[in-house]
């Protein structure tokens, strides 16, 4: 388990604990947290599980594969910080993951 | 009045399956999907990626997968409605009434609803301001060209849209292409094309800019654009376009007493109907427990789907299941000689 923080747009914070090898779109989904809606389901095809992530947590996360930085010229409001969710596999590095979840997928 | 036995919605793999089991049983069918053309997310989100597990099919891609699923239906000569989205649907005795937003109408003894995650829609600019503009000075989509000649048009996005409609209209438009980064997802030969463009002064190329806000009183005057670092341009305007692909939204459908849960909407096991009576939901539109999210567990829902529908197009018949290596009625549908 990873402790992984969403702070929502309502300006509430839900810290949950997450299986290690889920997502943190996944994370998000199961523990009802709102603002992400993963329309494809995880297959970066859709670019509505984006976030922003903490800027201090930027240079740990895995690079972004061939496809991601496409997908994000289609979110809402992307900005230097922009991750998708669903690229971002939870573990023990990412235990105490911060990330903002825009006001809107779309 | 379109009178048939059921009203598919969405033309994606499992609504074209789904109509496919609806004919070798012998009921009519026609087919509404919001898209311009037949596929769905298929199409629309991945036509040449490869995918890997259709059953008995090792690859092919989402474009293949339709254009096969279009021949296999091809005997029942099945009638498309493309760019229509459903509005209303009114129940009138043992029928429904359904209308689509160019207003055409249907008479079925039974729906299936097949739309995916929702219809696709363009997304739009998070500037507020842009919502005034829509339709007179900033578009999402081109129908007619000809007005932006000599006019100086905005261009945002980084696709393949963006770039083609650059190109295209520099040839008599002032174009500015605005994009928030450098690198760009369309094709290498556009990119450069636009580069070489730009060089040549008959484009202006603004890459790491976003919108900031629009100005003008009845159309667009100006874009106020954004630079990543902080710097604001503001850049002369008629015409604004905004290209970032589409979304899904579920649309009308909320507002028809389904049980929606997260934007899906909830079905029984047995024959993937919803909590209202004469309405189907089958493929990544329904929820149950176990539910997968894959094209052939669409096929699966929609085979029985179309089986649930009988009753109600043919109350007073018996449904007998046959296979297609030896039903004769079966064959007869699907036109094979023998």
């Amino acid at each position: 388990m990873a402790k992984i923080t969403y702070h929502t747009h309502d300006n509430k914070t839900h810290t949950v604990d997450v299986q290690k090898g889920l997502t943190v779109m996944e994370g998000a989904i199961q523990n009802d947290i709102p603002g992400i809606d993963a329309d494809c389901g995880g297959g970066m095809a859709c670019a509505t599980c984006h976030v922003y992530v903490k800027e201090e947590w930027l240079n740990k996360l895995p690079a972004k594969e061939d496809g991601e930085e496409d997908m994000l010229d289609m979110a809402f409001e992307p900005k230097n910080n922009s991750r998708l969710s669903c690229q971002l596999i939870v573990s023990d590095e990412l235990d105490g993951l911060e990330v903002n979840i825009p006001s809107k997928q779309g | 009045m379109n009178k048939t036995d059921v009203l598919i919605i969405g033309a994606g793999p499992t609504g074209l399956f789904c109509a496919h089991q609806l004919g070798i049983i012998g009921l009519s069918c026609e087919i509404v999907d919001n898209l311009d053309k037949a596929g769905g997310q298929c199409i629309e989100l991945y036509p040449d990626k490869p995918i890997y597990d259709i059953p008995a099919v090792p690859e092919c891609t989402g474009e293949e997968l339709t254009n096969n699923l279009l021949k296999q239906i091809k005997p029942f000569n099945i009638k498309f409605h493309l760019n229509e989205r459903v509005e209303e649907l009114k129940k009138n005795k043992n029928r429904w009434h359904v209308k689509t937003s160019a207003g055409i109408e249907f008479d079925v003894a039974a729906i299936v609803i097949a739309g995916g995650v929702g219809s696709f829609e363009p997304r739009k600019f998070p500037v507020k301001e842009c919502e005034k503009f829509e339709g007179n000075s900033l578009f999402y989509s081109i129908k007619d060209k000809s007005i932006f000649k000599d006019k100086t048009i905005s261009i945002f996005g980084g696709g393949d849209s963006a770039l083609d409609w650059a190109i295209e209209l520099s040839n008599n438009s002032k174009v500015n292409l605005i994009h928030r980064r450098d690198g760009f997802s369309g094709v290498e030969a556009s990119v450069q094309k636009v580069k070489e463009l730009n060089e040549q002064g008959k484009l202006n190329l603004y890459t790491k800019f976003q919108m900031d806000s629009v100005l003008g009183d009845k159309n667009i005057e100006k874009v106020k654009i954004k630079h990543e670092k902080g710097e604001i341009k503001e850049i002369k305007s008629d015409y604004v376009l905004g290209f970032f692909g589409l979304i899904m939204q579920l649309g009308p459908i909320l507002d028809w007493g389904l049980n929606i849960d997260k934007k899906t909407v909830q079905v029984n096991t047995e024959n993937f109907e919803t909590n209202i009576n004469g309405i189907f939901a089958i493929g990544d539109i329904c929820s149950y427990p176990g539910k997968l999210k894959l094209i052939l567990s669409g096929f699966h829902e929609g085979a029985l789907a179309a089986r649930g529908c009988f009753k109600y197009a043919k109350p007073d018949e018996k449904l007998r299941f046959e296979f297609t290596t030896t039903s004769k009625a079966a064959q007869e549908r699907l036109g094979i000689k023998k």
